[in-house]
């Protein structure tokens, strides 16, 4: 198959300036492990966001984990901020099925009530199995499903959509 | 012969033992750990990666610390926990241990948490159950304590970071520590490079050579330049009979105090599984010291667990 | 009924026969090696080919269960055991339920092993009043009632007192005591042999010395008494060298080492399996091998089985807490045969060890093919390896730390007192 995948450093430009006019001083990101919080760094520098940024790995959360076990390699999660009263913005690589967002968000409620979660995200490839929608996308693609796609990042620092089947 | 933890895919199905386990799989568990300290600090302490699952505390022989820490780690994972005392109900009836296990195994259970008198029990009842069942080993006999030997792991970590550069003592009881085999087992596994065990010839098993240290029969030659100092419980039936005079004697040439722990090094850290014996094993000036981590220990000895349990659950 | 046992491997180590020839038996006695007496006509021909034929095995210490554990095994049951195993004769311990104290008890084993048609069952009588270490039993009663010798089992024996003077009472009679060296007190509580693996494994232990203490005790007290003594079930490398010098100094003793621990060492336990729980506890590589050479230098008179079948419910319990014993009426051949072709032992000399030695042990007429004599006969084939299975053993007991291991020697024919009492058929 070619799929014709756009530049992650143009999209992530483009989220910047959408994401820009709601940014107050209320506004926390958190990036999901592991794409999410790549794309979650560069937001949080471009936007000059005050509040540090929050990590989630939502391993503890998966609802896939009576078939897929523990994954091998979990990240802590840090979320360096109160929650409370927060105006919170997911920030995920790839939105598809909805599962990872849910997660995120029971694991966002254990640690207080956010006044509100919006979600960024670099692609939306479709595909939804839950009512969830991004507020914020770079871009919007269809990708079939069977294949996967990821955010992939070089020993630069430098983004990049990648493909698997 | 094959590893009796291990699933036919050679991952983590029963934690009975860390004899024989692959490095790759204590550091996955204390790597999994340090998330869960993570979530036993915020303001909910629970994820529900065991929502749905009966975790079984087994208890033959009693131990309400223990007991209480293996609850605490599976209800933060969201388990239902259901807690037997075992040794004061069905035992005395006749009912023989595989009995119970399958009555236990025909209300469902996921999970068995199993503290036995008899070395070598959570190894039965790991070859007797259902496929799907697993199995942690509490503590049996003088055998294995498999997940205290993971916390003490942990804890060491925490502090010392490389265990390939450690000087570690365990001291007092070794011949009746299921808790000095564990440590031992995984410190050796770790590469630890010099590993002492101190105590009265009556309290040293024999060949424990063989496992990897050097026996110390005086206390402040044992201790010299130590990193790390792992006192161990001495039971109250032993401390006077054959193996013992008196608590009083072994205190004096075995119990840990302020002078004696000065003969390690000066950053080393003092570690104990607790229930103390204050004046026996551990002088209360060390025990409540700057260097003592043991309730560090604890804190850590839930993430441990609720890391163990994760694993097997998902496995 | 006259029988014809031709073309096969006679062994005869007593005789010091082994060569191909034929036997003839008549009237419950071998009839004539070699040729056949003039006009000898058999009712039954046993073809022996590639089979070897042997004097009937003799078991130096087999348990029956009865009295008292009807639960784990019958006489019925292990005495089918027994010839499936080629085993003709075989000595029981006293330790059934009540022991076997009393004439009675000894007179009633007697009975009901003979209507049974079997094997020769030769009990060992209980050395106190119900083991329990205090009052001798009635020996020379005991004697007539068909005891051929007198033991204390695995039941320790604590006051040294009452075994010497048990010693001299067995002395003035002639009689011979069979004990198994364990001082009752250094063993207390242990389950395993005191070294690296119970270490490991944490289960309490018996040290090697429980062992040789009680053998310096005896051999004392055999120096004091004169009497005859045969020590059961060595498990220790020092022990056999003091049995060794013991004999050089030409004290009346003999002993014997179970098949078991001819073969296995504490390496075996492996993960706590409790089939390797055994009595005495399974020690070192090192003190395997000394048994093994033992064996071998005739230190060592004979391989004994110490058939001792357990429930299932009994072994499927922690280690400890598991009853000790293996079955081994049925292995004793086989791996008789394993320890001689792995040490390179003559068969012929082998089969001494479970032939011509126990019966002299036993100063039995028995463990020889002579003309005249009884005609108590093995036949197996050598060449056989075969799987130890649960379902194939005959005995009750399915415990062996052997189950699903390849072993050499099947048993086809066995006969006692000229009668074919175990056919394995075709195949």
């Amino acid at each position: 198959m070619t799929l014709v995948l756009p530049d992650p450093e143009v999209l992530c430009a483009a989220l910047v300036r959408e994401l820009q006019p709601h940014v107050t001083a209320d506004t926390a990101l958190v990036g999901i492990h592991t794409g999410g919080v790549w794309l979650a760094e560069r937001l949080h520098a471009a936007l000059g966001i005050v509040l540090p940024l929050g990590l989630l790995d939502i391993s503890f959360y998966r609802d896939d984990f009576d078939k897929t076990g523990l994954h091998p390699q979990i990240k802590p999660t840090q979320i360096p901020f109160e929650v409370d009263a927060r105006h919170i913005v997911l920030v995920d690589d790839v939105l598809y099925t909805g599962r990872t967002v849910r997660g995120a968000m029971n694991e966002l409620f254990d640690y207080g009530r956010p006044a509100s979660i919006s979600l960024a995200v670099l692609i939306d490839r479709g595909g939804r199995e839950l009512p969830v929608a991004a507020r914020y996308v770079g871009a919007r693609l269809d990708v079939p499903r069977g294949h996967m796609l990821v955010l992939d990042r070089d020993e630069n620092g430098k983004l990049r959509l990648k493909l698997d089947a | 012969m094959r590893n009796p933890q291990l699933n036919d895919k050679g991952e983590l199905q029963h934690l009975l033992t860390i004899e024989g386990l692959p490095r790759e799989t204590l550091i996955h568990i204390l790597d999994t750990a340090t998330s869960f300290v993570g979530v036993t600090a915020r303001e909910v302490k629970k994820v529900p990666l065991l929502r749905g699952k009966s975790v079984f505390n087994l208890f033959f022989e009693p131990s309400t610390r223990t007991r209480t820490t293996f609850e605490i780690a599976a209800k933060r994972l969201s388990a239902d926990v259901i807690n037997l005392n075992i040794a004061i109900s069905s035992h005395t009836k006749g009912e023989t241990l595989l009995d119970t296990v399958d009555n236990l195994s025909a209300m469902h259970a996921d999970m068995f948490v199993v503290r036995h008198a008899q070395s070598g029990a959570p190894h039965l009842i790991a070859s007797h159950v259902a496929s799907h069942l697993h199995v942690i080993n509490a503590g049996d006999g003088r055998h294995a304590h498999p997940t205290q030997g993971l916390l003490d792991l942990y804890t060491i970590r925490h502090y010392k970071k490389d265990f390939t550069r450690l000087s570690v003592a365990i001291v007092g009881d070794v011949l009746h520590s299921r808790v000095a085999r564990s440590l031992i087992h995984a410190l050796t596994l770790m590469g630890t490079p010099d590993l002492r065990v101190i105590g009265p010839m009556t309290l040293i098993p024999a060949g424990v050579e063989k496992l990897g240290v050097t026996v110390f029969h005086d206390l402040e030659r044992g201790l010299r330049d130590v990193d790390v100092v792992v006192m161990l419980r001495l039971q109250s039936e032993r401390m006077r009979g054959a193996l013992l005079p008196s608590a009083q004697e072994f205190f004096k040439y075995y119990g840990l105090t302020p002078e004696k722990l000065a003969l390690a090094k000066p950053d080393a850290i003092v570690m104990h599984p607790g229930p103390l014996n204050r004046g026996v094993e551990i002088d209360s000036a060390v025990a409540d010291g700057a260097q003592a981590v043991i309730l560090p220990q604890v804190t850590f000895g839930i993430a441990v667990r609720m890391a163990v349990m994760s694993i097997l659950a998902g496995n | 009924m006259k029988i014809h046992i031709k073309n096969g491997r006679l062994i005869d180590p007593k005789n010091n026969i082994d060569s191909r020839a034929d036997l003839f038996l008549a009237a419950g006695k071998v009839a004539a090696v070699g040729k056949a007496p003039a006009g000898f006509g058999a009712k039954r021909v046993i073809d022996a080919t590639g089979l070897v034929v042997c004097p009937g095995l003799i078991d130096l210490s087999a348990r029956l269960r009865e009295p008292g554990f009807e639960y784990k095994a019958t006489l019925e049951s292990e005495m089918l055991a027994a010839v499936a195993g080629g085993v003709t004769s075989l000595a029981c311990p006293p330790d059934t339920e009540p022991p076997l104290d009393e004439p009675g008890l000894v007179e009633m084993l007697k009975h009901r092993a003979k209507t049974l048609n079997l094997a020769h069952v030769y009990p060992i009588g209980a050395l106190t009043v119900g083991l329990a270490g205090e009052q001798l039993t009635e020996m020379a009663e005991l004697r007539d009632a068909g005891c051929v010798g007198f033991s204390h089992a695995d039941v320790p024996l604590q006051d040294n007192q009452v075994l010497w003077r048990a010693l001299q009472y067995a002395a003035t009679f002639g009689f011979c005591v069979w004990l198994r060296p364990q001082d009752g007190c250094l063993a207390k509580g242990g389950v395993a042999h005191d070294g690296e693996v119970a270490t490991r494994l944490g289960l309490p232990g018996i040290p090697a010395f429980a062992e040789t203490i009680a053998v310096a005790t005896i051999i004392e007290l055999m120096r004091a008494t004169g009497t005859r003594v045969h020590l059961c079930r060595l498990s220790t490398r020092e022990a056999v060298a003091m049995v060794r010098a013991a004999k050089r100094d030409g004290l009346p003793l003999s002993c014997d080492v179970s098949i078991h621990h001819a073969h296995l060492s504490e390496m075996d336990l492996g993960y706590f399996n409790s089939h390797c729980h055994l009595l005495p506890p399974l020690r070192s590589a090192r003190d395997r091998d000394a048994l093994r050479e033992g064996l071998k230098d005739g230190t060592v008179d004979a391989l004994c089985s110490d058939h001792a079948p357990v429930d299932e419910d009994s072994k499927l319990l922690p280690f400890g807490e598991s009853e000790a014993g293996a079955t081994g009426l049925e292995l004793l051949l086989p791996l008789t045969l394993k320890w001689a072709l792995e040490t390179k032992v003559p068969l012929a000399q082998a089969l001494a060890r479970i032939t011509q030695e126990p019966a002299r042990i036993l100063r039995l007429d028995a463990g020889h093919l002579s003309a005249g004599h009884t005609a108590d006969v093995c036949i197996f084939d050598a060449e056989h390896y075969g799987k130890v299975s649960a379902d194939a053993l005959k005995s009750q007991g399915k415990n062996t730390p052997f189950l699903g291991i390849e072993l050499p020697g099947k048993v086809r024919y066995t006969l006692v007192q000229g009668q074919i009492v175990y056919d394995a058929g075709p195949g």
